[in-house]
């Protein structure tokens, strides 16, 4: 993790570094750690931050629930809050109470796992939201995007299903445009936004904090006196974004668990 | 000397709209909970939900911006 970190300072001085400044690029995210720079597989920093983060999950959970007890500890109150969380205002409200529960390992993993890896872009030594690679929400996507499917696909056969996508007490006329948009919603437009939304909130929110810091850097190693004195307001709102950023992180995190319990209760809908 | 790209200009129109719808979903939720404070907590998930919806216009635009580089 050092040798990370140390790249990670170089990276953030050569920015700042130079005769002019230099805006940080979308490139900036491209962290190969083993492999290369220009190798395609290379294992990168946020999959190092990912394996981290699931041994940290594995590992608190197992933890606190080890020794779980009718008056919970302190970390056994935290695992059953969130825990609740996910279970009765997630799962229970949205699916439904007749059949959530088998849902609820799928949707407490999304939450805990989106959770601290979104975490892990403002926690100091490590400093990267993963899920500002879009390889890592695409991952998530894919399997959100099979299980609502194949759910749907289950409970009301082939036919049934894309015939479940259309609401009721439509006009005949109308019935083949409403479809063709329904199956778009469907097999596009909510897998792309599921996805782009966590990649794109995770990018601008850590694209955002790199601008003010390295800029704030920038003008406070290489500007005039005036200069040195507005990188206070640089990094006066580095630091009031990095406040928002933890907002934001929790709530992608909710928000990427409650669409996908959307997603699944809209696929186990009887009717429309 | 002033650089850029002009699909960034792209995401600022495709902020236009969400903007506005957020400020009308959210506007309604504090009416909502104002008038019957006991619904807050269904109210709630109901105006998130509708808030990424909105939201979702704008992360196209915020992709779109850094997809399509112009010459």
């Amino acid at each position: 993790m050092s040798s990370d970190v140390l790249t990670a300072l170089g990276a953030l001085a050569a920015s700042g570094s130079g005769d002019s400044y230099e805006t940080p690029t979308p490139a900036e995210f491209w962290w190969p750690l083993w492999g290369g720079y220009d190798n395609p597989w290379a294992f990168t920093r946020p999959s190092l931050v990912l394996l981290l983060s699931v041994g940290l999950i594995a590992w608190w959970l197992v933890a606190s629930t080890r020794k779980a007890a009718v008056v919970p500890s302190k970390g056994q109150w935290i695992t059953e809050q969130v825990y609740g969380l996910v279970r009765n205002s997630i799962a229970k409200d949205v699916i439904g109470s007749h059949d959530f529960l088998k849902f609820v390992p799928l949707l407490f993993t999304m939450f805990t796992l989106i959770l601290v890896n979104n975490l892990f872009g403002i926690i100091p030594p490590i400093q990267y939201p993963t899920m500002s690679r879009i390889g890592f929400p695409m991952a998530l996507t894919l399997i959100v995007y099979v299980v609502y499917h194949v759910v749907g696909f289950r409970k009301h056969g082939f036919a049934g299903y894309l015939k479940s996508m259309i609401p009721g007490g439509l006009p005949k006329a109308v019935l083949p445009f409403i479809f063709v948009l329904e199956f778009i919603t469907y097999y596009v437009t909510r897998p792309l936004s599921l996805c782009l939304r966590l990649f794109g909130n995770m990018f601008a929110g850590h694209l955002l904090l790199l601008l003010f810091i390295t800029a704030g850097d920038y003008m406070l190693l290489h500007g005039s006196i005036g200069m040195k004195l507005v990188s206070v307001g640089s990094y006066a709102m580095a630091f009031v974004m990095t406040a928002f950023e933890i907002l934001v992180e929790f709530l992608q995190a909710y928000i990427f668990t409650l669409l996908t319990a959307t997603y699944i209760a809209s696929s186990l809908a009887d009717e429309h | 000397m002033l650089g850029g790209n002009i699909a960034i200009l792209g995401y600022g129109l495709s902020a236009i709209g969400p903007g506005i719808g957020i400020g009308l979903i959210f506007a309604a939720y504090i009416n909502g909970a104002a008038r019957q404070p006991e619904a807050r907590g269904m109210l709630q998930s109901i105006a998130i939900l509708g808030f990424v919806l909105a939201e979702a216009l704008a992360i196209f635009g915020l992709v779109l911006a850094f997809v399509f580089k112009a010459a």
